[in-house]
């Protein structure tokens, strides 16, 4: 498959051979969306290919992941939309009959072969699911929790990162008066914001979201949406949705999957106007049979 | 643009309904454009009549496809080839709907010159006529390249745009010369030059009815470039 860039990032002194190659790229064929100028890439993925066991689940999948923008993935079910973010924060390393090859790189270290502490890697690469999961225990301990194993903080401390969380998560005044209260006792849409705020807690770079709405009614995902955008300011997001409208709300970049393919990846505005595979275009218009 | 069929088969039947209805508000407006310029040529009052009415049955139709344009945005959040066809449909029925308008001049200018009493002499500008046709010309072909999305008929629309502008410069200068020649032709004269006006404004939305059919067949704006850039860009997509 030909090679999918995110358009573009850096200087051409801190990485000099894809960022020409990405602006080429993106010289001939962006012509939608203006945001493609000077970003600077998070998360280049290269050669990907992952395997249940027999089963090729992604195949070669090459693209780059803009910093502090949201890329969403799309397509249908099976299509490897969730592997692809499960592999991102070696997720599937939980699982031995999974394995992945190829790169992933993040700042340019290579995050499938690096030594570094799995639990750190997932620190700095948070992940949302489905379906909301705050742990049995009170909502202050649903934050404190995580950022526990990684730092050791002063009380206060921990009352500060818990607030900061808690309102970089939009739940702050809804939960504020009730911390004490157990996580399993709010509601849908704000079990997921905690969670949300939980990730964040430990102030990860890059915030992987795998259907975070799928659950929640149009007021809640409206909320989460709009946190989406928010986080942008300061992460860097990868979604994962069904919802075609979403991807087309919240992303600046969108990657259409198919069969274990990345069949099409660009600019959200340019995929939902002119995207330029046919592929594409019957999926997102409702012709996919 | 996509050809296959929906998932959601009512999805392909709506859009299909607003095609059908943009073609029969075009097919209404070519025939009220074709009444105003042969009741021009032939001073039948009663064919400028017709096309009078007609535009009220066309104002009807713009808004009606205008409500199902709305539907269909608030129901199923069109994308791609879809939802270029709803904004580029939402665009050609303004055009159409101003092309009914320019009809409407046209037939009541027949109607002043006809009280006047100045339709004869007026028949020594052929020019006029030549301009009406060839308006009426990019009109119908627009329309068909609109049924067949067809962006190379549009962009021949746009080329032939120019020989109408031009053809109306050839009657202002005509009509000026009328004027100065014999002042007595000074009121018929200047209700030619709306008629003639009207006719180069047809010719003018007709062009970008067939711009608008390039966007929505080939997804890129043909609106302010230069023909030459509108035709590469057409061969090359």
């Amino acid at each position: 498959m030909e090679r999918v860039t995110v358009p573009t990032p850096t200087t051409a002194a801190s990485r000099p051979m894809v960022a020409n190659a990405a602006m080429a790229a993106n010289a001939t064929t962006s012509k939608v969306g203006g945001k493609s100028a000077n970003k600077r890439i998070k998360m280049d993925v290269r050669d990907l290919n992952f395997y249940y066991g027999k089963f090729q689940a992604l195949k070669n999948i090459n693209l780059q992941i803009a910093e502090k923008k949201v890329t969403a993935f799309i397509g249908p079910s099976g299509c490897g939309k969730s592997t692809l973010l499960r592999v991102f924060n070696r997720m599937y390393e939980l699982y031995p009959e999974q394995r992945a090859e190829g790169e992933v790189n993040v700042d340019g270290e290579n995050i499938l072969t690096s030594r570094e502490d799995v639990a750190l890697i997932r620190a700095k690469i948070g992940m949302i699911f489905q379906k909301p999961t705050p742990f049995p225990m009170s909502i202050y301990d649903n934050i404190a929790f995580g950022v526990k194993l990684f730092e050791k903080l002063s009380r206060s401390a921990m009352d500060e990162r818990v607030e900061w969380a808690l309102r970089k998560a939009a739940l702050w005044t809804e939960v504020k008066d009730k911390l004490a209260q157990s996580g399993t006792s709010l509601s849908g849409g704000q079990q997921q914001r905690l969670c949300i705020a939980r990730g964040i807690a430990v102030k990860p770079e890059i915030i992987l979201l795998d259907e975070p709405c799928s659950a929640l009614d149009p007021i809640s995902t409206a909320k989460i949406e709009e946190l989406i955008d928010e986080l942008k300011a300061d992460y860097t997001v990868a979604i994962v949705t069904h919802n075609l409208q979403q991807a087309a709300r919240v992303s600046d970049y969108t990657g259409y999957m198919y069969l274990g393919d990345l069949v099409e990846f660009g600019d959200t505005d340019q995929i939902f106007v002119k995207p330029a595979r046919k592929e594409t275009e019957d999926y997102i218009t409702g012709r996919f049979g | 643009m996509p050809t296959g069929d929906h998932s959601i088969k009512k999805y392909d039947e709506e859009l299909e309904a607003i095609r059908s209805r943009v073609l029969q508000m075009g097919g209404l407006v070519e025939s009220q454009v074709r009444a105003a310029l042969d009741a021009f040529e032939s001073a039948d009052q009663e064919l400028a009549q017709q096309a009078i009415d007609a535009d009220r049955r066309v104002n009807e139709l713009e808004m009606d496809v205008d409500q199902m344009v709305n539907y269909v945005i608030a129901r199923r959040q069109p994308t791609a080839g879809d939802l270029r066809m709803i904004t580029g449909v939402a665009k050609v029925i303004t055009d159409l709907e101003r092309i009914g308008d320019e009809a409407s001049k046209i037939a009541r200018a027949v109607k002043w010159l006809h009280e006047k009493g100045d339709q004869a002499r007026l028949n020594r500008i052929p020019d006029i006529k030549y301009s009406g046709e060839a308006a009426a010309s990019m009109l119908r072909r627009a329309l068909d390249a609109f049924a067949r999305m067809d962006a190379v008929a549009g962009a021949s629309i746009i080329k032939d745009d120019l020989g109408v502008d031009d053809r109306f410069r050839a009657v202002l200068r005509q009509l000026i010369t009328f004027m100065m020649e014999d002042p007595r032709t000074i009121s018929a004269s200047l209700d030619c030059v709306w008629v003639a006006k009207a006719i180069e404004r047809i010719g003018d939305h007709a062009k970008n009815v067939a711009e608008h059919v390039i966007f929505i067949s080939q997804g890129w704006d043909a609106r302010h470039r230069s023909l030459e850039d509108v035709e590469r860009a057409v061969a090359r997509a």
